[in-house]
């Protein structure tokens, strides 16, 4: 078993990703995680990471030993989609408290293990480490090992305690979890010559299930996705796969090549969002799966498949071109997802005006620079204020990025839509294109914006009011004789007895005394006598 | 009086429970120029952050000091400098309110040491308000965070007043416990200002979280009260505080300033709301206005509609204290039976909930006692989706996070106004509910008569 900063180093180490692959080997020693800074990020820790990685997995407790933070605040959040159990919408913590950090946590660990046994009966159960815990050493590898063998069923550590790093660190850790404690465990009861893994999928949305279809009429089948609608043995089984697909490709490329080196299983870096890198990402699978015994004829079946969908596809975005022309488009995004996007929107007819770059490699620039021009505007990292000054001026017709930077967008009165995981739609493979440029029609012409972008009709009275008192003042200093009845100076009093002498009297009704009364019995309140038009709001006054 | 007890679980199943630094900046939240900061690990900030923006729509302003695993080895006096000077200069907040959590409490972190020293290092900082408040993860939960934080605003940022300078009676200090929505914030102000009464709302998150559209972006909060109207909060002739989670707070303003204070544990349902009105009436010395004798007659009018289908009804309720007291009431004063209350942390309130036991538990206890219980009707935050559907129960959504449904900062429950229509909500809940689920059929009634039927023999 290695230590939890022999993993780290060992992912930072990742062979596989082509950001690594282009740095020095003091950078490469420093991580992929740029330096936090405090006071200046937001981003998710790496148990948040971990745990986004792995919660899609529908058949298995996730456990969190931790205070309540960690749990309580964050429960039901991810919209990704089982075909089955639903035991993993539910929540488990050890809610620990002040006295298992006194006396260590593990006991009460060991006891929530075994109440999700009897209760819940799963697969399996993850146990997260969290902070607090990891400080005061609690050894849950030690909990789970032992857990496994009174219970006899796999309880699996996945050892990514928040402060280790972002967010993107643990997504790796959780694959290292994996890769340790659950792929090769068990053995599927049979294997085709089509058989693949999906690798950095989390079916959000539903929208693995957009492909799918495709797949099962190729006759291909997803032995384990990692992890959406997965299952526990599924991924347990997963080495026997003949082939797989990584989808996010920072998120767990170390899964990915460390089965290719580990079982010999291919992989390619691939992406369901666009008709191209759809159609390249199918014929790709199938490239894979002759390569490795199928049968020749699958490349025919796919090409056909292909044709078909694209043929669909490019047909139903065709209505689009007359409603996109000359509409500008920005786009920020985590980089990779944006590239296939790219082209099914300036094939509708959108034009990129603008896209991120900040989680881009060299190699990703150019691409980009290819696809969309030399002019393209890449973002290297902006600032709400900024983009929020660029929607305002109205540099773009519509935004497409990340949940974060929503209320910028739409407080600009500018349209927007959610492209990252928070989103309440499926935009993968041939059906899901046309859903997002359907999404796109209706946020561009939605009648809002008009209605929303014209200030309220009062605006413009207070404008012209004040620009005749301006002008007023301006005549008035031009005529220096004055008539003092009506310059504003009036004698007038703000106070009010009777009220004053009401609050009182309720003061001394509930048995409290006042340090002084304001005002005195006299009808007329002394601090109020001969106020002039600059009068003071009551408050003051009657403080004085 | 209800028996409080506390589960005895080793393992939180579905939690209710939301952590107390969150609380803290969420009261935090309610400052205008404000900036919130977890001294934690960014996971922390990360998390609340979501939440709140899920449940409100909109920007919300929270900073974390990163804690890393090596800072918290060396304890996280230079990660709070960075965070606070970070802030400081990028986004010139008015105030930055600074919040402990699980990891900084464990490793001991001497904060307001920190803070002293980090003031002496950097003059520029002279002017602008830091507090700091302790808001250990592994204690207590959401609401208790609130209070603290509050009661330490007032400590550090309301002005010591003159003793002899008389006070401003037309001025009222509202404290209002977190259970209270912006909504509830706007219906408050309006019906204080009816009276004529002047009220500083501390904090006020209508000001920043009720998703208006500001002029020009803001990376701080974009409302609130001001740190300037907070310093002269000792002036005013009353204190109100809302909720028993206010206590200490309330407390504190009148030790700090000798303001008297009135406490009301309940602002929902007909008679809490005539306490209220007739204690408004009494300090402004105004006589209530003809509005809420109008307003009274429509709640008394809705509670005679509503309590034919709420009467009778079986309640089972999760929330934290003050609003389980407050709802809890007011559905037993509705006629329902509460069958089965959980929350999250001890308060002096739970005893007088209108039930035999109320349970420091999560949404599995709550959704076994509301089986066992037969129980139908369900309340609780958003969490409580997966039980109402699996209970097969109405569900009715209350308190904080609120995420799969719009408008949660406008859920108006207090004053007259706010109770009739929370009155209306859950009786047409129910209403739906009866005639989705519950319509009659030929053999509705059957098995309840004994006996096995008998079928008539047939003639042809």
């Amino acid at each position: 078993m290695t230590s939890l900063s022999t993993t780290i180093q060992d992912v930072f180490n990742e062979p596989g990703c082509a950001r690594n692959a282009s740095k020095s080997s003091v950078e490469r020693k420093n991580g992929c995680t740029k330096q936090l800074k405090p006071g200046g990020v937001a981003g998710g820790c790496a148990f948040d990471g971990a745990k986004v990685a792995l919660q899609p997995f529908t058949d298995v407790a996730h456990l969190v030993h931790g205070p309540i933070a960690c749990e309580g605040n964050s429960w039901d959040n991810r919209g990704s989609a089982s075909s089955g159990s639903e035991l993993w919408r539910r929540s488990f913590t050890t809610d620990m408290s002040e006295t298992d950090i006194v006396f260590g946590g593990e006991k009460r660990l060991y006891r929530a293990v075994k109440e999700i046994t009897e209760k819940y009966d799963p697969q399996a159960i993850f146990v997260y480490q969290t902070c607090v815990p990891a400080m005061i050493g609690d050894d849950i590898d030690a909990v789970c090992k032992a857990a496994s063998a009174k219970l006899g069923k796999p309880i699996i550590p996945i050892n990514a305690p928040g402060f280790v790093g972002s967010k993107n660190l643990g997504n790796k850790l959780a694959g290292e979890a994996l890769l340790e404690h659950v792929i090769g465990t068990e053995e599927p009861d049979y294997t085709t010559a089509y058989d693949i893994n999906i690798i950095g999928e989390y079916n959000l949305s539903g929208e693995l299930w957009q492909v799918k279809p495709l797949l099962d009429e190729l006759g291909i089948r997803i032995l384990s996705c990692i992890s959406g609608d997965g299952k526990y043995r599924e991924v347990a089984y997963s080495h026997r796969a003949k082939a797989a697909m990584m989808v996010c490709s920072k998120a767990m490329i170390n899964v990915a090549r460390k089965m290719r080196q580990r079982y010999g299983i291919p992989f390619f870096e691939g992406s369901f969002y666009g008709i191209e890198d759809s159609s390249d990402s199918l014929r790709q699978i199938a490239r894979m799966l002759i390569e490795r015994g199928a049968p020749a004829e699958l490349m025919e079946r796919t090409q056909a498949l292909i044709a078909r969908e694209e043929t669909k596809a490019w047909a139903a975005i065709e209505r689009f071109k007359p409603r996109f022309a000359a509409k500008r488009v920005v786009l920020i995004t985590g980089g990779v997802k944006s590239w296939s996007m790219v082209s099914a929107l300036q094939e509708a007819g959108l034009e990129i005006v603008g896209t991120s770059v900040k989680k881009s490699t060299k190699k990703d620039k150019e691409r980009i620079k290819e696809l969309m021009g030399q002019h393209a505007h890449m973002i290297e990292d902006m600032s709400p204020q900024e983009i929020y000054k660029m929607l305002k001026d109205a540099k773009a017709d519509i935004m497409l990025s990340g949940g974060k930077s929503q209320f910028v967008a739409l407080k600009a009165a500018m349209p927007w839509l959610d492209i990252n995981q928070e989103r309440c739609h499926a935009y993968m493979g041939y059906i899901g294109i046309v859903k997002l440029m359907e999404e796109i029609e209706k946020a561009l012409y939605n009648p809002i914006w008009n209605q929303l972008r014209q200030a309220a009709p009062w605006d413009e009275f207070d404008r012209k009011r004040q620009a005749r008192t301006v002008a007023q003042m301006y005549a008035q200093a031009a005529e220096p004789v004055r008539d003092a009845s009506k310059n504003g100076v009036n004698t007038i009093s703000l106070s009010n007895e009777n009220e004053a002498s009401g609050g009182e009297s309720a003061i001394a009704a509930h048995g409290l005394n006042l340090a002084k009364p304001c005002t005195s019995s006299t009808a007329r309140c002394v601090a109020c006598k001969d106020i002039r038009s600059d009068f003071q709001p009551p408050a003051l006054q009657a403080a004085e | 009086m209800a028996i409080v007890t506390t589960s005895k679980k080793a393992c939180s199943v579905n939690p209710l429970k939301m952590s107390q630094p969150i609380g803290g900046s969420f009261a935090f939240l309610g400052l205008r120029g404000a900036m919130p900061l977890l001294h934690g690990p960014q996971g922390c900030t990360s998390f609340g952050l979501t939440l709140f923006v899920r449940h409100f729509n909109e920007a919300v302003p929270m900073q974390t000091t990163a804690m890393s695993e090596v800072a918290t080895v060396l304890g996280g006096h230079e990660n709070l400098e960075q965070a606070i000077l970070n802030i400081y200069d990028r986004l010139e907040p008015e105030i930055i309110g600074i919040n402990s959590t699980g990891v900084t409490e464990t490793n001991g972190d001497d904060v307001e040491a920190f803070i002293r020293l980090i003031r002496q290092k950097h003059p520029k900082l002279e002017k602008l308000p830091l507090v700091y408040v302790s808001t250990p993860d592994f204690k207590d939960a959401f609401q208790d965070g609130w209070g603290k934080t509050v009661a330490r605003m007032i400590e550090m940022l309301v002005a010591p007043v003159d003793a002899a300078r008389p006070r401003d009676i037309s001025r009222v200090n509202v404290l209002p416990g977190c259970h209270l929505t912006p909504g509830d914030l706007d219906e408050l102000r309006t019906i204080f200002e009816d009276f004529g009464l002047k009220p500083s709302f501390l904090p006020d998150v209508a000001g920043s979280l009720d998703g208006h559209i500001p002029d020009e972006f803001t990376p701080t909060t974009i409302g609130g009260i001001g740190v300037d109207e907070i310093a002269t909060m000792g002036q005013v002739g009353w204190t109100i505080a809302i909720g028993a989670q206010m206590r200490r707070a309330a407390e504190a303003m009148q030790v700090r300033t000798g303001a008297p204070f009135r406490l009301f544990e309940r602002l929902c349902g007909l008679i809490p709301n005539d306490e209220f009105i007739a204690f408004l009436s009494q300090i402004s010395g105004r006589s209530v206005p003809w509005k809420y004798r109008r307003q009274r007659g429509q709640l008394a009018d809705a509670m005679l509609d509503a309590h034919f289908h709420i009467g009778g009804r079986k309640l089972a309720i999760g929330a934290e204290p003050d609003l389980l007291f407050d709802l809890s009431s007011l559905l037993h004063e509705m006629g329902a039976q509460v069958s089965a209350a959980v929350t999250t942390t001890n308060s002096p309130v739970l005893q007088r909930v209108r039930t035999e036991d109320v349970l420091i538990g999560d949404l599995e206890d709550l959704e076994e006692l509301a089986r066992s219980r037969d129980c139908d009707l369900l309340m609780s935050h958003s969490h409580g989706r997966q039980a109402a559907s699996r209970l097969n129960v109405p569900f009715f959504r209350v308190g904080f996070p609120m995420f799969d449904r719009l408008g949660a900062a406008h859920l108006t429950m207090v004053g007259y106004r706010g109770t009739r229509d929370l009155i209306f909500d859950i009786a047409n809940l129910i209403i739906t509910d009866r005639e989705a689920n519950h319509g009659p059929t030929p053999d509705t009634w059957r098995s309840s008569c004994g006996g096995p039927q008998v079928h008539p023999p047939q003639l042809h």
